[in-house]
């Protein structure tokens, strides 16, 4: 099954990031109508009907999110998440990279749509180089009049300022990112209200992805019903889907949404390297739960991986090969968001904490079977008793984790009873010897 | 409570914590720095928002977020040194003390990990005379202060498993050769890891496929 490129059509083309290639392939048309054309409310139905379901995470319709603005003249806002920073997740990176006016021009018309003077593209601190890229980007666009006080003539605003941020998976959670776009610590805020009704400096504020925002041009220019025609019926439209891990091919792969993940995962990225399987996979970056071999013909879709018990989230495939430890993963996983916690909330904080502190505890044999059943009930306790999902997006692929691959759990702690502490048979001791690094953690590599 | 009495409560306490906004006059900020922050300032609709770009701007000058450079941002921007330095260790990116000349942050996510990001860390802490545990929990500088290797979570660049990003540019996926490699370029001041970058790497699925019928192509001068 190819790919059906709408976002990434002749992604690589060379200059397609200069605004010359851009209009050239018929680029800004979409803003043009916009500010001379279409009234912002025939906007908001327009994206309303097209079924538009937000790129970064939570899948909620664009159009409705946008609608829950508050109309008249009060200062709003547009922020386009670019924070990028779930592990898994490299596809709006490409997509600023080689098609950076496609985002701007959607950040515009979105920002008109809500009646919003200023946006802002809050891109992560990492990701120098194509902030770089943007800033040019942005500047030409302010040059060619498609940006700025006056758009086109038209009387319409919309300033646009890319911010870098400097290091913080929590500055892609939205209220996070608005304190740390107000230049303050990110600390997530507690909601209602929601930035629709009170978000940057207090006003309106819509937040949407990079790759939300970057479908709009085309809805705009083709119209609700085209868009519908791809994907299915919950989940129109395409997605870009990064996978890697274990696969031959890691890459990002635009396909229409509803295909089998088979196809993705062994159809575009070639699959395991040879004579591997594939043993789990994350379906939506590494906050999703983990599905194995058996699910592999789901369609991904935001609905279908929803009722498997896991999520589209980000849409980003993670593949772990049945050479790789579970448990091992579970702790790689854990520190992540044990590192990225930003402390607020006691559950997250110390949750996170004690998750890789138990984990550490099963790689390194030291375990007892009660120590899966308390693991499995932090979790439990973590889940929905937070101020943002940081905290159940450790939870939620741990305990799937444990449940799906228990006996692999277990056969760590059976090990305590029969090796000699310390002469561990595992891949990380040979790595150890291998490379010298004997100070990395306990078990650290990927193989059992 | 009288005037006088606050202005002794307030003079009893300790300096950090009734720390004054410093006045431009008193720290001598280089005229480069001053206008990048001012630039940063009035971009925004609110003044504050330009604290992470001048944190950047202090970062770019000294080569680290110094306490002096902090001052001098904090008198441009008219906030306490201790609001920004309460950002400077928030953020990961930005860095207190100081660093060698390089800095190669390497990633030990999950995607990394499973295609050798443990064995990437280790060649590149051998190759520069670095504990690897102690760049990989928080990062470490070289004794001949040139490389600076810290271990960090997903760059957004799974697709190059294992990477690094050296110096703000990201290149994979690397393997332990590349690693001793870009050491010896680091040191030597040459090109890093050619044909490692991520700005030339084409899209995964390779050459343009048929184009879908659906999806409409413009193709003409004007827009
Ligand atoms: C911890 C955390 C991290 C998040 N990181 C991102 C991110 O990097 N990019 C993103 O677009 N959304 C991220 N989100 C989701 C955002 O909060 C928000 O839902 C999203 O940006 C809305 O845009 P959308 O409706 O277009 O998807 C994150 C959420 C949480 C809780
Ligand atoms: S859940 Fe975690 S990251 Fe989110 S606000 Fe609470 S402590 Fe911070
Ligand atoms: S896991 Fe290394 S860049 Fe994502």
């Amino acid at each position: 099954m190819p790919e059906t490129r709408m976002l990434y059509r002749r992604v690589d083309e060379p200059g397609l990031a200069s605004i010359e290639t851009y209009r050239r392939r018929g680029g800004y048309r979409s803003l043009t109508r916009t500010v001379k054309e279409i009234e912002p409310e025939e906007l908001l139905t327009t994206l309303q009907d097209s079924g538009l379901r937000g790129r970064g995470g939570a899948g909620f319709s664009m159009g409705k999110k946008a609608s829950f603005l508050p109309r008249g003249d009060t200062d709003k806002f547009l922020c386009c998440n670019a924070d990028e920073s779930e592990p898994g997740a490299f596809k709006d990176r490409e997509l600023m990279q080689k098609n950076p006016h496609q985002l701007i021009e959607g950040v515009a018309i979105a920002a008109i749509a809500a009646g919003a003077g200023w946006a802002f593209i809050f891109i992560r601190g990492e990701y120098a180089e194509v902030a770089d890229i943007l800033e040019g980007a942005v500047a030409e666009a302010y040059g060619a009049g498609f940006l700025g006080a006056d758009i086109l003539g038209s009387g319409q605003r919309v300033e646009l300022v890319v911010h870098r941020g400097a290091g913080a998976y929590i500055c892609g959670e939205e209220t996070a990112l608005l304190d740390s776009l107000e230049g303050k610590r990110g600390n997530p805020r507690l909601k209602p209200p929601f930035p629709a009704i009170q978000g940057l400096y207090g006003g309106p504020t819509l937040i949407n992805n990079v790759e939300t925002l970057s479908n709009v041009p085309h809805i705009v220019a083709n119209g609700a019903d085209w868009f519908k025609g791809f994907g299915t019926e919950q989940s129109p439209g395409t997605k870009v889907v990064s996978v890697s891990g274990c696969v031959q091919r890691p890459g990002n792969y635009e396909i229409e949404l509803g295909i089998p993940s088979r196809e993705l995962i062994y159809g575009l990225a070639g699959g395991p390297p040879e004579g591997r399987e594939v043993k789990a996979w994350f379906p939506g970056g590494s906050s999703a739960p983990v599905l194995t071999a058996a699910e592999l013909d789901l369609p991904y879709s935001f609905e279908a991986l929803a009722d498997a018990g896991s999520m589209l989230g980000s849409g980003s495939i993670i593949v772990a090969d049945d050479q790789v430890s579970i448990p091992a993963l579970a702790l790689r996983t854990a520190r992540f968001y044990h590192h990225e916690s930003c402390g607020k909330c006691t559950p997250c904080r110390e949750g996170t904490n004690w998750t890789v502190k138990m984990l550490e505890r099963v790689l390194s044999r030291e375990a007892t079977p009660m120590d899966l059943d308390i693991i499995a009930s932090v979790q439990d306790n973590i889940i929905g008793h937070c101020l943002c999902v940081l905290g159940d997006s450790m939870a939620m692929p741990v305990s799937s984790m444990v449940k799906k691959f228990r006996p692999e759990f277990e056969e760590y702690i059976r090990r305590v009873a029969s090796d000699s502490p310390g002469l561990g048979s595992d891949g990380a001791a040979g790595l150890h010897a291998l490379t010298g690094t004997s100070s990395l953690a306990p078990a650290s590599g990927p193989h059992a | 409570m009288s005037a006088e009495e606050r202005r002794r409560l307030i003079e009893a306490m300790r300096p950090e914590d009734a720390e004054p906004v410093p006045q431009l006059h008193q720290v001598d900020v280089p005229d480069e720095l001053r206008e990048r922050i001012e630039a940063a300032m009035a971009k925004y609709p609110q003044v504050r928002s330009a604290a992470l770009p001048a944190l950047w701007a202090v970062q770019r000058h000294y080569g680290w977020c110094t306490p002096e450079g902090m001052r001098e941002a904090a008198a441009v921007m008219g906030v306490t040194p201790a609001y920004l330095e309460s950002l400077a260790t928030f953020y990961d990116l930005f860095r207190t003390s100081p660093v060698a000349r390089h800095q190669v942050l390497v990633c030990h996510n999950i995607s990394c990990w499973l295609r050798g990001a443990d064995d990437l860390i280790g060649a590149l802490c051998e190759a520069a005379g670095i504990d690897a545990h102690e760049a990989d929990h928080g990062g470490a500088n070289s004794p001949d202060g040139e490389v600076f290797v810290k271990g960090f979570e997903c760059m957004g660049a799974c697709d190059l498993a294992p990477m690094a990003s050296i110096d703000e540019r990201y290149y994979g996926p690397l393997d332990t050769d590349d690693a001793r490699a870009a050491v010896e370029q680091l040191r030597a001041g040459s090109e890093v890891l050619p044909g490692k970058a991520l700005a030339e790497r084409p899209a995964a699925g390779g050459p343009e496929p048929d184009p879908d019928p659906r999806v409409k192509e413009v193709e003409s001068g004007d827009a």
